[in-house]
C-alpha cells in the first residue's frame, strides 16, 4: 500500500478556516490539430460562503474553461490540467479519485449555462430532469421526486408549478426556462452554484429578475456563487468581488465598487468607458482597439499589449505579475499607477 | 391525432391512383402479346384469341381497359392472371413469404446496425471503430448479388458439409431459419448506413449542451448515454429504418431469386414478363400501400420520441 495518503472530501459541515472554494495557479490547455491551445494560464480566485465572485472577460479568456475545470466537465482529453489546484473546502478535487469528484459535482458544486434551450433536454419533461437529481442521487421514488420537483419549481417562482410539471422544456419561455435550469441546479442545496452567463441569452427585463432571484437563493442558503459574465451591467448590483481575465489568466481582481470606481487595468478602464452612458449621448462610444488574443499564438509579454494605450517597450517582453494594488485588490499591469490615478481622474 | 391520420390517408389516395395509373400504362406500353404469350411456341386458334382478348377488354381503348381495373379495385377485385387465377390469391402466398423476409431483415438491421453504431460511437477513433467503418464500407461497396451468392456458398454450403447446418441454402421449409441468410443478404447495404447512421447521430448528440448539463447533474456515464443521448440519437434512425421496410419489400428481387424464395419480387418479375398486367399494378399497388402506411408509423413514432413535433 502506498503511503500517500489520498484525500479525502470533508463533510458539508466542516469547520471551515480558509475559503470554501480556492482556485489556484490553474492551467489548462487543450491539444488541437493546430498545436496545444493555452486556455487557462494561472488562474487563481477564492469564494467563500455567501459571498458572489463576478468572473469577466470576453469570449475566449478562459473564464468558462476554469468554471469547467471546477466542475470537472472538461473533457479529457483533449483537456489537460498541467498544473494548479482547486481546492473545495481546502481538499484538492483535482487530486480527487473520480467516485468521489463524482459526489461533488452536482450535489455539492453546480452548474447553470447560458442557453437554457439547449441545455435541458428536449425529449424529458422538465419535472422528470429536476426530479432526476433526486431519483438517482437521493435514491427517491418517482413519486416523492417529483413533488420534490413541483416544490423546487415553486422556490424559482415558475407559476401554476404543480400543472407545469410535467411540461417540456420548448413550451417554457426563456425566462422561465433558466428558472428550470436554476431549479435543477439548487436541488441538492450545492455550497457552490457557478452560473455560466445565465443572462446572456435574456432579455433585459427578464435578466434583472433572473439575477434577482440567484441574489435570493443565496442569501436563503448562504452558498458561494460564481458568476461568470462579459456583462459589465449585470455584475454591479449583485457581486461583491470581481476577477476580470483576459487571455487566460486574471488582469484584475478587486471588490466590487472599487473596480467600478477606479479601475488599476487598462483591459477594465476599456470595458468600463465602453459601456454606453446617457450624459455622453451623442459621442461616439469607446472601444478597446484590436482584436482578442488568438490563443494558439499568444504575444510575448504582457497578453494585451497590442491594444493597450498604456503599453510601453517592457509589455512586450515581461508578462507582469499581478501586482498588489491594495489590500483586497490586485492588477496584472506594470503601469497599473498610470491606469489607477488616471481613471480617479 | 386522430384528425391528422384520417388527413394523412386521404392524402394517400390520388397517390395510389397515380401509381396504378403509372405501372398499368408502363406495362400496357411493353412490347408483346400476353395472349399469344399463354400458348407459348404453338399457334393458337383464332377464334380462342378473339374470345380471350374480349374477356380481358384487351380490344378497348387503355384508359377504358383502366378503368374497368380501377372500378374492380374499389370493389377489393384486383382482377385475375390470364391464366384465370384471382390475383388476391395469388398475391397472399407471395405476400407472406416477401413479409416474412422483410421483417427478417429489418429485425437484424435494427438489431446489428444500431449495435455496432453505438459501439463504435463509444469507442470513436479507436481501432475497434475503425474497424467498423471499414467493414460497413466494404459491405456497401459490395452488390447484394455477390453477398448473396458468397454467403450463399459460405454459411450455407460450405458449412453444411463441415458438419454445422445452420443456414438453408434456399427455399422456405425450414420455417424461420429459411430466412436467415436471405434476411441478413437483403439487409446488408441497409445494415452499413444505419451503422454509419447510429454513429454519427449518437456521436453528435454527445456533443450537445443538454449531455453537458447532465454531466454537471453528476450522473453516472451510463446513465448520460444511455438515457440522454440515446433517446435524442434515436430520433433519425427511427426515419431511416421505417422508410427502409418499403424499400426492403421492393428490393427483394435479387435475393428472392438467389435463395429461390416464392416472393413477391420472383412473381413481379415474372409478371413484368408475361405482360399479366392485373398481378404487377396489383403487386405495385400494395408496396405503394406499405410505403404509404410505413411512413404515416414513422411520422407518428416521431411524435411519440419528440415531444417538440405534435400533429394536429
Amino acid at each position: 500500500m502506498k503511503k500517500t495518503s489520498t484525500p479525502v472530501l470533508p463533510a458539508r459541515t466542516a469547520p471551515g478556516d480558509g475559503p470554501l472554494l480556492a482556485v489556484d495557479d490553474l492551467h489548462v490547455e487543450f491539444a488541437t490539430r493546430q498545436g496545444v491551445v493555452k486556455a487557462v494560464n494561472g488562474v487563481s480566485y477564492s469564494l467563500n460562503p455567501g459571498e458572489t465572485l463576478a468572473v469577466l472577460g470576453e469570449s475566449g479568456s478562459g473564464k468558462s474553461v476554469t468554471a469547467q475545470a471546477i466542475m470537472g466537465i472538461l473533457d479529457m482529453p483533449p483537456a489537460r490540467i498541467p498544473r494548479g489546484e482547486i481546492r473545495f473546502r481546502g481538499t484538492d478535487l483535482l487530486r480527487l479519485p473520480e467516485d468521489q469528484r463524482a459526489q461533488v459535482r452536482g450535489q455539492r458544486i453546480s452548474m447553470i449555462f447560458q442557453d437554457a434551450l439547449s441545455a435541458l433536454n428536449p425529449v424529458f419533461t422538465v419535472g422528470w430532469q429536476i426530479s432526476e437529481m433526486f431519483r438517482v442521487h437521493r435514491g427517491m421514488s418517482r413519486r416523492d421526486a417529483t413533488k420534490k420537483a413541483v416544490e423546487l419549481m415553486d422556490r424559482v417562482r415558475i407559476p401554476a408549478a404543480r400543472q407545469r410539471v410535467n411540461d417540456y422544456p420548448h413550451q417554457f419561455s426563456g425566462g422561465m426556462r433558466q428558472r428550470i435550469m436554476i431549479a435543477m441546479a439548487i436541488a441538492l442545496d450545492p455550497e457552490v452554484l457557478i452560473a455560466d452567463e445565465p443572462t446572456t441569452a435574456l432579455d433585459v427585463t427578464v435578466q434583472a429578475q433572473i439575477m434577482e432571484l440567484l441574489a435570493e437563493l443565496q442569501r436563503e442558503s448562504n452558498m458561494g456563487l460564481i458568476l461568470i459574465t462579459h456583462d459589465l451591467g449585470v455584475v454591479a448590483d449583485v457581486a461583491d468581488k470581481i476577477a476580470v481575465m483576459y487571455g487566460g489568466r486574471i488582469v484584475e481582481n478587486a471588490l466590487v465598487h472599487d473596480i467600478y470606481r477606479s479601475p488599476a487595468h487598462p483591459y477594465t478602464k476599456g470595458l468600463l468607458d465602453s459601456i454606453p452612458r446617457v450624459d455622453l449621448k451623442g459621442q461616439e462610444l469607446y472601444a478597446i482597439k484590436g482584436m482578442p488574443p488568438n490563443l494558439l499564438d499568444m504575444p510575448q509579454g504582457c497578453a494585451f499589449h497590442p491594444r493597450c494605450p498604456y503599453r510601453q517597450d517592457d509589455c512586450v517582453t515581461d508578462a507582469p505579475p499581478l501586482y498588489e494594488v491594495g489590500p483586497t485588490r490586485g492588477s496584472a499591469c506594470h503601469y497599473w499607477r498610470e491606469v489607477f490615478d488616471d481613471s480617479r481622474r | 391525432m386522430g384528425r391528422y391520420i384520417i388527413r394523412r390517408l386521404i392524402q394517400a389516395i390520388p397517390v395510389l391512383l397515380g401509381a396504378t395509373l403509372l405501372i398499368y400504362a408502363i406495362v400496357f406500353a411493353l412490347p408483346g402479346d400476353p395472349i399469344a404469350a399463354l400458348a407459348g411456341e404453338k399457334r393458337m386458334d383464332p377464334n380462342i384469341v378473339a374470345i380471350l382478348r374480349d374477356q380481358y377488354h384487351l380490344n378497348d381503348p387503355f384508359i377504358v381497359q383502366y378503368w374497368y381495373y380501377l372500378t374492380g379495385l374499389f370493389r377489393g377485385d384486383f382482377g385475375k392472371t390470364f391464366a384465370g387465377v384471382p390475383v388476391t390469391d395469388l398475391m397472399a402466398g407471395k405476400f407472406q413469404v416477401t413479409i416474412n423476409l422483410a421483417a427478417t431483415a429489418l429485425v437484424l438491421e435494427a438489431v446489428i446496425g444500431i449495435g455496432l453504431g453505438l459501439y463504435a460511437a463509444l469507442r470513436r477513433g479507436r481501432p475497434a471503430d475503425s474497424l467498423i467503418l471499414a467493414s460497413t464500407l466494404v459491405l456497401i461497396s459490395i452488390p447484394t448479388l455477390v453477398t448473396g451468392f458468397v454467403l450463399q456458398l459460405l454459411l450455407g454450403v460450405k458449412l453444411k458439409t463441415a458438419g454445422v447446418d445452420l443456414f438453408p441454402i434456399a427455399g422456405v421449409t425450414e420455417g424461420w431459419r429459411s430466412y436467415l441468410l436471405p434476411g441478413f443478404v437483403l439487409a446488408g447495404v441497409s445494415i452499413a448506413y444505419l451503422t454509419r447512421l447510429t454513429r454519427t447521430s449518437l456521436a453528435e448528440t454527445l456533443r450537445a449542451d443538454y449531455i453537458r448539463t447532465a454531466v454537471a447533474k453528476g450522473l453516472p456515464r451510463r446513465r448520460v448515454v444511455g438515457r440522454h443521448a440515446l433517446r435524442n440519437a434515436l430520433i433519425p434512425l427511427v426515419t431511416f429504418i421505417g422508410a427502409d421496410l418499403g424499400a426492403l419489400m421492393g428490393g427483394a428481387v435479387i435475393t428472392e431469386t438467389i435463395f429461390n424464395l416464392p416472393g413477391i419480387g420472383q412473381q413481379l418479375f415474372s409478371s413484368v414478363y408475361l405482360r399479366e398486367q392485373s398481378v404487377v399494378v396489383g403487386i405495385v399497388t400494395v408496396l405503394v400501400l406499405v410505403y404509404i402506411l410505413a411512413n404515416l408509423v414513422v411520422d407518428l413514432l416521431y411524435a411519440v420520441l419528440d415531444p417538440r413535433i405534435r400533429y394536429e
